[in-house]
């Protein structure tokens, strides 16, 4: 038997679940989860890694569209954070959909921020440009495991 | 019918296009309805393949390790 060096698996999860915090940190409301939300970027945007809460530069506009972008949907947004192996995952529970818009301006990304903790940012996920022209966008969500989860940490 | 820039039309007025998109990042697949040449509607429905991994790291005492416990 020997020890090993690594960061705990729990740890992991419990990042996602928002239970340690080595900085300052904010004082939460409920124990309950937050919601967040998505929005869409052009692809002349600059929306990335560095992004720290949702802008509405360089965000689509178009009829339909709502700056700010759509609520995840769900009784929670984001199914349970749990972890296989080593890795921690979660992924929304509903795939994420804007109904009836025009977005006449190519897009290419999507921003899931934290609308509960001040529009924080999650993640940003790129794909083919796009528009939309009276018709329904709709991003579908991987399986939910350590391999497809949208948001794994290893 | 089929919501289109001029409001609901049925379907077999319009001319239907179809696209797959499908490589490393996304699975997409798109439809286009046509009405004497001009675009009247456009939908999109897009699968990431490629969705986000954060590789965490502890520090060890003499190097850097992975959360597993590797030495990099």
């Amino acid at each position: 038997m020997a020890n090993t060096q690594a960061m705990a698996t729990s740890f992991k999860v419990e990042i996602l679940n928002g239970l340690h915090a080595f900085g300052t940190s904010v004082v939460r409301a409920a124990t309950t989860a937050d919601s967040f939300k998505a929005a869409l970027y052009l692809t002349t945007a600059t929306i990335d890694a560095t992004a720290t809460v949702y802008t509405v530069t360089g965000e689509v506009t178009g009829t339909g569209y709502v700056a700010g972008g759509v609520d995840l949907t769900g009784a929670v947004d984001w199914i349970a954070p749990t972890s296989t192996t080593t890795i921690a995952f979660s992924t929304p529970t509903a795939n994420i959909v804007y109904t009836t818009v025009t977005l006449a301006t190519a897009f290419d990304a999507v921003l899931i921020y934290n609308s509960t903790q001040g529009n924080r940012a999650v993640s940003v996920h790129t794909f083919g440009s796009q528009t939309i022209t009276a018709g329904t966008l709709t991003l579908t969500m991987p399986v939910n495991n350590s391999t497809t989860g949208l948001i794994r940490i290893a | 019918m089929i919501t289109t820039t001029k409001g609901l039309m049925d379907e077999a007025f319009l001319e239907k296009r179809t696209g797959v998109v499908n490589n490393d990042n996304e699975y997409t697949t798109w439809v286009e309805y046509w009405l004497d040449g001009e675009l009247v509607h456009r939908s999109a429905h897009v699968t990431l393949k490629r969705n986000l991994m954060s590789e965490s790291i502890i520090g060890g005492f003499g190097g850097e390790h992975t959360s597993n416990g590797d030495l990099v």
